[in-house]
């Protein structure tokens, strides 16, 4: 058989004269695949070495991200291995490429040029149609099937099989969401393995043995992952698919979008697929350096918020009778602009917007309004958290992959280059980390993706993970980590006590060479913590880094949506900064007393010292402010929103704006990447950009945020800042006061799938959410007299929330840990209370 | 003809109580250990390499150099699995072993524990063999309390132990890995080659997995020398094995005999083919190793005679068929067997084998179709070398070598059933319930 090889397989087109050789690295091997020389590192699987040149060998049970298995048999190619003196002597069967590792002088022959290999992998194909139901027709996967496609092209044209299948009763539910038809499946284990490997939530197993071997779950047990999404998308049939997709669609009649996920500070590349102007899923898009190909299941299913009923798609304005009226936007917007005219406004920006949408009221609030009274922290947030954003966090980013828009470089330019933080720490960076202190920040819950890749790094690297919470979650568990009891509220103290102690501690010597500190935002709870925080980072030579919540707070931070910075970090104390930016903003000065943060924002409000609000899609229970509701009732307030919210009952003008799929950004992830997203979806919904613009525009105003382009030409003129950083101001931690009798210290974070309102409309996924617990310690349960699954009552100053209790075992005595916002448990609403507060927990109750 | 035998395992089975410990001490036992005790470990696995012991499990590994390959000693533990899984089709040596004399495998155990450096072994034993079981449990009891297992062992120095573990029944277990897998408390599905249990075995520590007869006949290697072990069997095939007969023959049992004994000297031992009878086909090794006919009577019993003879020496389990016995439907219950017991891991063999039960259950009903006798060979072609262990490989092994001696039982079976062709009651040792034929199920 003729080979042709070619530039793109390593090899030269040229025959004489010109056929260079790709010299060899140091830890390479040279292996011959179909004729064709390919040098490879150590270790390359012979799967790999063969798609280095272009050779593609079937298979199912093969996945670069899982460890190999060799169980479906369908990649044997023939291989023969040098002798002694270097002759190759051919193997006596054919072997599986996905498990053998390439060597020196491997002499690969594979279906293209081997008669063996290609009936083996005939007779393989042919072997796994036996038991399948061959219902392409009627299967989701149908059309996009490695079954379907590998039959076809490496597979008998007609059946010999005249006997009788295996036949299962179909579907069955393994979760509320994930239905498994088990004729379908060809045992491949990519799911089991995921599940176990990857995500660390073994509760997908195989059962039974030969032909009736079949996926299964633990009796009692679903398979309520978080990241049971991925199982779907890997399964290479039909077998596995999500309740929310199944038959929805073919894959030929979708169009894929490229996006990133709008749900968290992950930065996942995701998929849109979409038909006729409906989203009908969304998958994992292949991002190595971010979310590998994965996503959790929020980001996979959470979608629908943006159909549902109370979406709000045309302005809206409030008549003298109390009531919304929709109304053309050039009324609202001219009631807008009449009510902001002249008075005292501030910005309320929420941590969801785009990097863009965030500049617009960043630059609307300094040019239009004349203020710096904004403030993209919807939620609780401190004086401190400021000072260490503009300290530690603003303008240290990583070095960026080039294709990303124009505009984008430009964030990520000032990014990469500004000074005094360095460079950031990216997720390579924790992979290869030799160990990582979490502080205020459940990886599993609050950014599941730096999660899988802490996973990742501790199973492959053996990087350490050490959590200082009050108890071993779920999450830290699967990192095999290590718990630094602290009470909420005492962080503070742990932090200072491991800056502090020389010998000893584990986290302390774990840090010291090549560690990582990440710091969740709710770490700003804790008076000190984050000063404490980067104290330790700095005292041990450990690298520090800031993980949001919110997918939108990072790129709101860069773009100066924060009423102490401007763009890329520039202080707005400093009179460089504040020239530069006015330079291109063509602006003649700008405000430049440091603006109000939201807490005080409302406070103005609801005391009369602010007069108007503007409010991007903020839920103002989120800010945890009794004064919230007073102060939006009081304000003139005008509502850029997605659907009716809290804020839609008071407002006075109410802008229509556009949903993710139906936007173009980027989003900046917790590591400081920017991450551009295109339109799924086209209509008539504008970005708050543009909203924003064509208020600005009503109010005489022209701040050139109509489009994209406009807004990172903007970017790109304001370059990185190179000036002095703030200093930040050290926060002397606040004393903690001690519990009395029967009160306990309320722990809280929101879980991954809780009542948020971005996963309304989704009831399957929201069967996977954890149940809605109270976790206390052994010695509390015995105190309150209560077993694992007896109800307790946590009563705060707002309200009770009655719970089943679960028992933690190393728990903290004296604290209480409850979802922030769980079905049945709002911790803001029902109890008035925050991390840290002091609660009261009895027995009993009616939950 | 007696002087053809050579009994050393099977020396005291006929002796009362065989199974206790005075029985066993009383023919030379645990005078090996003592011997094995005051030698240097690598001295005592150089006697048992010396003396050319190739594994009596069925591959015919020489375990020595199984113990030699494993990864050198770095202070952590180190493991001998003794399989005892059982399972084959025909073969039934290693269960009456353990059940008449246990304790030759406890010594050999222990000798081999202290070769290879370690401290704790494990008799992995096939679950459904209970009274097995608890044979083997007091014969450990017997001998920790005899000083024989356990701390100091003889005041030697060495920690020498045994734990005994009763699968749950799966013939893939017998696959080392997939044994080791089960030992760990996992589903028995064999594991990925390299990293043999050598280097990274139970627990992914080194480990040697060696076959019940294998480590029974340490004890006897260590009594009396390499050279006396040599004096026996082939040069190449060294030693006694022993040889299971069953079936059509009118004395079967267990006949301890050396290596390259012939089985026409076996059958004579035997007393014959049953009254009245002929010999039709055997199987040398067990229902994995492919089946012979009479012309094949005077090979040599060794490893590498029967395997120039186109089989497999295997496990000497010779199961004897008259000429009353349908080939299509011993091999219909084989390929059930291996249906039954494939476990699911890699797609030939799970596929395959169920592919293959519903051709051969169609051809023994005379249902077949004109091409089943090439399918069959051509999925055997498909699942021979193709799967991820050896069972799929053995479970191809009884069709070709059926269709390969007896062609044309296979092509009858497009149009006459097996059972008009071969009535079941003429190849019955008893009677016979018609219904329960299908399940291969007799009555007394």
């Amino acid at each position: 058989m003729t080979t042709t090889t070619s530039p793109g397989a390593g090899g030269n087109s040229v025959s004489e004269g010109g056929d260079a050789q790709v010299p060899k690295g140091p830890n390479e091997v040279t292996v011959t695949i179909d004729g064709v020389p390919v040098n490879v590192p150590k270790g390359t699987l012979v799967i790999r070495a063969a798609e280095r040149i272009g050779i593609e060998i079937p298979r199912f049970c093969d996945h670069p991200l899982l460890d190999p298995i060799g169980a479906c048999r369908q990649c044997l190619v023939d291989v023969a291995l040098p002798d002694k003196e270097g002759t190759p002597r051919p193997m006596p069967k054919p072997q599986a490429s996905c498990t053998m590792v390439a060597s020196e002088g491997m002499v690969v022959n594979t279906q293209n040029t081997s008669a063996v290999a290609d009936k083996a992998q005939h007779g393989i194909i042919e072997f796994l149609l036996v038991n399948h139901p061959l219902d392409c027709p009627v299967c989701d996967k149908g059309g996009e099937c490695p079954l379907q496609n590998q039959s076809m092209s490496n597979g008998r044209p007609d059946s010999r099989y005249e006997d009788v299948k295996r036949t299962y009763p179909k579907p069955i539910n393994v979760s509320a969401q994930i239905l498994l038809d088990r004729d379908r499946c060809i045992l491949c284990t990519r799911c089991t393995r995921f599940a176990d490997e990857i995500a660390g939530d073994p509760y997908l197993v195989l059962a039974e043995r030969g032909g009736l071997q079949q996926v299964s779950i633990y009796e009692e047990k679903p398979f309520d992952s978080y990241f049971s999404g991925n199982t779907v998308q890997i399964c290479p049939v039909g077998a596995l698919t999500g309740a929310a997709y199944r038959f929805r669609s073919r894959p030929f009649d979708l169009v894929s979008t490229s996006s990133v996920c709008e749900h968290c500070a992950s930065g996942c590349g995701i998929r849109t697929d979409h038909r006729r102007g409906v989203v009908l899923r969304r998958m994992g898009l292949n991002t190595p350096e971010v979310n590998a190909e994965w996503n959790c299941d929020k980001g996979r299913w959470a979608f629908t918020y943006a159909t549902q009923p109370d979406r709000i798609e045309l302005p809206m304005v409030r008549g003298d009778d109390g009531d919304l009226r929709v109304v053309g936007w050039p009324e609202a917007l001219a009631v807008a602009a009449k009510g902001l005219a002249g008075s005292r406004a501030g910005v309320l920006v929420g941590g969801r917007v785009s990097a863009e949408d965030a500049y617009a009221y960043g630059k609307f609030a300094r040019t239009v309004l004349g203020t710096n009274d904004v403030d993209f922290r919807a939620r609780p947030h401190t004086a401190e958290e400021a000072d260490f954003l503009a300290r530690h966090v603003v303008g240290t980013g990583v070095p960026e992959a080039a294709g990303f828009s124009e505009g984008a470089r430009g964030v990520s330019e000032g990014a990469a280059e500004g000074t005094g933080g360095g460079t950031g720490v990216s997720y390579a960076d924790l992979e290869q980390a030799k160990a990582v202190l979490l502080v205020g920040f459940e990886p599993e819950d609050e950014s599941p993706i730096v999660f899988l890749r802490l996973r990742k790094a501790f199973r492959k690297h053996g990087t350490r993970v050490f959590s200082v919470a009050p108890f071993t979650s779920r999450g830290l568990k699967k990192m095999g980590g290590t718990l630094v009891p602290t009470a909420p509220g005492h962080e503070a103290e742990t932090l200072r006590a491991l800056a502090g102690s020389k010998t000893g501690r584990l986290a302390d010597e774990a840090l010291t060479d090549g560690g990582i500190v990440l710091v969740g935002e709710r770490l700003a709870q804790t008076p000190g913590a984050l000063t404490a925080a980067a104290g330790l980072a700095a005292a041990k030579g450990a690298r520090l880094a800031w993980v949001p919540r919110r997918a939108g707070e990072r790129g709101a931070l860069e773009a100066g949506a924060i009423g102490h910075l401007l763009p890329g970090g520039r202080p707005v104390t400093d009179p460089a900064a504040r020239a530069e930016v006015a330079a291109v903003w063509e602006s003649g000065s700008l405000p430049q007393t440091p603006g109000r943060d939201s807490a005080s924002i409302i406070a103005a409000a609801a005391d009369g010292t602010l007069d108007a609000l503007v409010v991007g899609g903020v839920d103002p229970l989120d800010l945890a402010l009794p004064e919230a509701a007073a102060a939006l009732e009081r304000a003139f307030v005008v509502s850029f929103e997605l659907r009716e919210s809290a804020v839609t009952a008071v407002a006075d003008v109410v802008l229509p704006v556009a949903p993710h799929a139906h936007k173009a950004g980027s989003f900046v992830d917790w590591e400081g990447r920017v991450r551009p997203f295109e339109r799924a979806l086209s209509s008539n919904a504008v970005s708050d950009y543009r909203a924003i613009d064509m208020l600005a525009s009503e109010m005489g105003h022209f701040i050139e945020t109509r489009t994209q382009a406009e807004i990172q030409a903007q970017f790109e003129a304001l370059g990185p800042w190179s000036g002095q950083r703030a200093a930040a101001t050290a926060t002397p931690a606040t004393p903690v006061v001690s519990t009395g009798a029967g009160e306990f210290v309320l722990a809280t974070w929101a879980t991954l799938l809780d009542a948020g309102r971005m996963q309304d409309g989704e009831p399957f996924l929201a069967g996977t959410a954890p149940r809605t617990v109270a976790r206390v310690s052994p010695r509390a349960a015995t105190w309150l007299g209560v077993g694992e699954d007896d109800t307790v009552t946590v009563t705060g100053p707002g309200g009770a929330v009655t719970v089943p209790a679960v028992i933690a075992g190393d728990m903290v005595d004296g604290v209480v840990w409850l979802p922030t916002n769980s079905p049945g448990c709002s911790v803001y609403r029902d109890l008035g209370a925050r991390a840290g507060d002091h609660v009261n927990v009895t027995k009993g109750g009616l939950a | 003809m007696t002087d053809t035998l050579t009994p050393v395992l099977t020396r005291f089975w006929d002796v009362p109580e065989s199974w206790k410990l005075a029985t066993y001490e009383r023919h030379d036992g645990y005078r090996a250990l003592r011997k094995a005790l005051t030698m240097k470990p690598e001295e005592v696995l150089a006697e048992v390499k010396d003396s050319s012991i190739r594994g009596r499990g069925g591959a015919g590994f020489p375990t020595g150099l199984k113990w030699s390959f494993m990864s050198p000693p770095d202070g952590g533990p180190r493991y001998l699995v003794v399989n005892a899984d059982e399972s084959e089709p025909g073969t039934c040596k290693d269960i009456p072993l353990m059940m008449a004399n246990p304790h030759e495998l406890v010594e050999g155990a222990a000798i081999a524990s202290y070769a290879i450096g370690c401290e704790k072994a494990f008799i992995y034993l096939r679950g459904e063999v209970v009274h097995v079981y608890r044979r083997l449990l007091s014969a450990v009891a017997e001998a920790r309390a005899a000083g024989y297992l356990g701390r100091d062992v003889l005041g030697s120095g060495a920690t020498l132990d045994i734990v005994v573990h009763a699968g749950a029944g799966a013939y893939e277990c017998g696959e080392e890995t997939a044994l080791l897998d089960s030992l760990e408390g996992r589903r028995g599905q064999p594991r990925s080659k390299p990293p043999f249990p050598g280097a990274q075995g139970l627990y992914a520590r080194p480990t040697s997995v060696n076959n019940v007869e294998s480590i029974a006949s340490v004890a006897g290697i260590l009594r009396h020398g390499a050279d006396w072990f040599k004096s026996m069997g082939t040069e190449k095939s060294t030693g006694f094995g022993i040889f299971s007969l069953s079936g059509h023959v009118a004395h079967p049992g267990q006949f301890e005999a050396p290596l390259g004994i012939t089985m026409r000297e076996l059958l004579d031992l035997a007393g014959g083919i049953r009254q009245g009878h002929r010999l039709k086909f055997w199987t040398p090794g067990g229902s994995s190793t492919p089946i012979l006919t009479e012309d094949y009577l005077d090979v040599p019993l060794d490893f590498d005679s029967v395997a120039a003879a186109g089989s497999m020496l295997g496990t000497r389990a010779l199961q004897v068929f008259d000429e009353t016995v349908s080939v299509v439907r011993a091999v219909a219950r084989w390929t059930e067997f291996y249906q039954h017991e494939s476990c699911g891991k890699c797609t030939p063999c799970r596929e395959g084998t169920y592919w293959l039960r519903q051709v051969m259950t169609r051809l023994e009903h005379g249902k077949g179709s004109q091409d089943d006798v090439d399918k069959l060979l051509d999925m055997c072609e498909n699942i021979l070398g193709r799967a991820f262990c050896a069972l799929g490989d053995a479970a191809t092994m009884p069709v070709t070598s059926g269709i390969k001696h007896f062609r044309e039982e296979f092509e009858a079976g497009m149009h006459t059933p097996a059972d008009v062709l071969f009535p079941l009651a003429n190849s019955a040792l008893f009677e016979v319930s018609d219904t329960k034929e299908s399940s291969g199920m007799v009555t007394t």
